[in-house]
């Protein structure tokens, strides 16, 4: 029985993506290493990217505060409102976000920019100026991106909490001391670790979708629209898959 | 290093095989799918030689070039390019036959993200060229020379006309000093004048390097003016053989509608 078209294309692609990454995993390691290209895209995706996961974190951080607020008010808990917002933004909220907002614009333009250079012919151009472009455009901003998202994810929570800290004091009185104190008492190393690792991942999953959508873009500026779009379509939604699978892991330890 | 000796030897002295035949394809076949796009395709390309290759939009034209310096895998036949069978080599050796043939892409394929001279250093860079920085400025500046557009150096090309990338991408397929320039429609979307200059701009070259070429094209302004001999691709089959003046002359139906 011959299987529905949708569902065909679907593992064609699932087929196609996973080649894609055995190809990724048979050739970063080897030479020619392009290390000038890595870190300019670490420049160009970690760098570039900070002001907007600052400002996100800074407002997703000082929004959650005043949304808590009123519910552990009710409760009269509202001493334990730094260490709440503190375990929910490093565990859940700073990470995943984080990602997404990462994959908005990290993967589309990853997607878009080699799109472009595919149906312009560059990448053959290249091909033919003695480059591997799978290892000069592929690697290197899959290497890049999965390296650079952890890292962004770390001060997206730190700023997030300093937002929740101006949040915290919006209505009340507590001191910067005080503030982290309750923050830092309250974390243990099992909030931090498996949000730290699913990071890496979401990177790596951000990276290789953004560059198999590119590589593979079909002709015409329409074609490049669409890989950029789809791009961060898929990559979102290996975000959250990503996560529901790390949560079972973590469950499985005792983390939680 | 092969490259850097490439360089420095005049092109009329680094032939590599004794009949002065540089490139040659025999019994290429290459279909996408069900549709048979090269057919039992042969062609010869002697040293100094221009070869026009002329053929309908769709016609394989473009494969054929691709199948040379392996961008596309054939699934028969035989390309020898400077004495190497090009579908035998691995990826390093086929790298440094790549640095000694040059490739315009009809669509020119200036890297946006870089300027001019970025563009043009690239080649030299990657081709593992140890050349220095004097040396390198020297080999941008006479491509540039070359092409009429030294002071575009700085600029990136969304700054420049169709017609100047065309001439910017000839000068980085030049910057390597090539034996062999294969140019895909060079004068695809330029307009009469702007595709003259560029036509008689690889006939100067041409002359300038000795270096041998194929030309793909549909333009009869670039057959008459640039070829030496012109090959009819129809059919994914070299379908007729001949200078311009005695394919003009030829009274069949298929090759009298591209002259007429």
């Amino acid at each position: 029985m011959a299987l529905p078209v949708k569902t065909a294309q679907f593992l064609e692609e699932t087929g196609n993506i996973a080649r894609f990454t055995g190809r990724f995993f048979t050739q970063w390691f080897r030479p020619r290493y392009e290390v000038a290209e890595f870190f300019r895209q670490c420049y160009i995706i970690g760098y570039r990217s900070l002001p907007l996961i600052g400002l996100t974190g800074f407002i997703m951080g000082l929004v959650l505060t005043m949304q808590l607020r009123p519910s552990l008010v009710e409760y009269g808990v509202e001493s334990q409102l730094p260490a709440m917002v503190a375990i929910s933004i490093v565990r859940e909220i700073g990470p995943v976000i984080t990602a997404l907002i990462f994959a908005g614009k990290v993967g589309s333009s990853i997607g878009a920019e080699l799109g472009s250079m595919k149906v312009t012919e560059q990448i053959d151009a290249m091909e033919v100026s003695g480059t591997n472009p799978f290892k000069y455009l592929v690697v290197t901003r899959v290497l890049a991106a999965t390296l650079m998202l952890p890292i962004l994810i770390m001060l997206s929570d730190a700023i997030s909490l300093y937002g929740s800290y101006l949040g915290v004091n919006i209505r009340g009185i507590v001191s910067f001391r005080l503030f982290w104190t309750q923050v830092f008492d309250n974390l243990s190393f099992s909030d931090v670790l498996p949000a730290f690792i699913k990071s890496f991942f979401f990177g790596f999953a951000v990276g290789i979708v953004g560059t198999f959508k590119g590589y593979h873009s079909s002709k015409g500026t329409e074609g490049v629209g669409r890989s950029a779009n789809s791009a961060v379509v898929v990559s979102s939604i290996l975000i959250f898959v990503i996560d529901l699978i790390a949560v079972q892991i973590t469950d499985l330890f005792g983390f939680n | 290093m092969a490259v850097q000796e490439a360089l420095k030897i005049p092109a009329q002295e680094r032939t590599t095989e004794k009949e002065d035949v540089v490139l040659s394809v025999r019994n290429l076949c290459k279909s996408f799918g069900k549709n048979i796009v090269l057919n039992d395709f042969a062609l010869t390309l002697h040293a100094g030689e221009n070869i026009v290759v002329l053929g309908k939009s769709g016609s394989g034209k473009s494969v054929l070039i691709k199948c040379i310096i392996g961008l596309l895998k054939p699934e028969k036949g035989e390309i020898k390019v400077l004495g190497k069978d090009i579908l035998e080599l691995d990826r390093e050796e086929l790298d440094k036959v790549r640095a000694k043939v040059g490739f315009l892409f009809q669509s020119n394929a200036l890297y946006d993200s870089m300027t001019v001279r970025e563009n043009l250093e690239f080649p030299l860079r990657r081709h593992w060229i140890k050349v220095s920085h004097q040396k390198m400025d020297e080999l941008v500046k006479e491509a540039l020379e070359d092409v009429g557009l030294a002071h575009t150096i700085n600029m990136m090309p969304a700054e420049l006309s169709g017609g100047m990338r065309k001439r910017i991408a000839l000068a980085r397929t030049l910057i390597l000093k090539p034996e062999i320039i294969l140019y895909d429609e060079p004068t695809t979307g330029l307009d009469p004048i702007t595709g003259k200059g560029i036509i008689e701009l690889m006939v100067e070259i041409q002359k300038k390097y000795h270096s041998s070429s194929i030309i793909i094209s549909h333009d009869m302004n670039c057959v008459k003016t640039a070829s030496d001999r012109v090959i009819m691709l129809i059919d994914g089959r070299c379908y007729a053989e001949g200078t311009y003046e005695e394919l003009i002359k030829m009274t069949d139906p298929k090759i009298k509608e591209f002259f007429e």
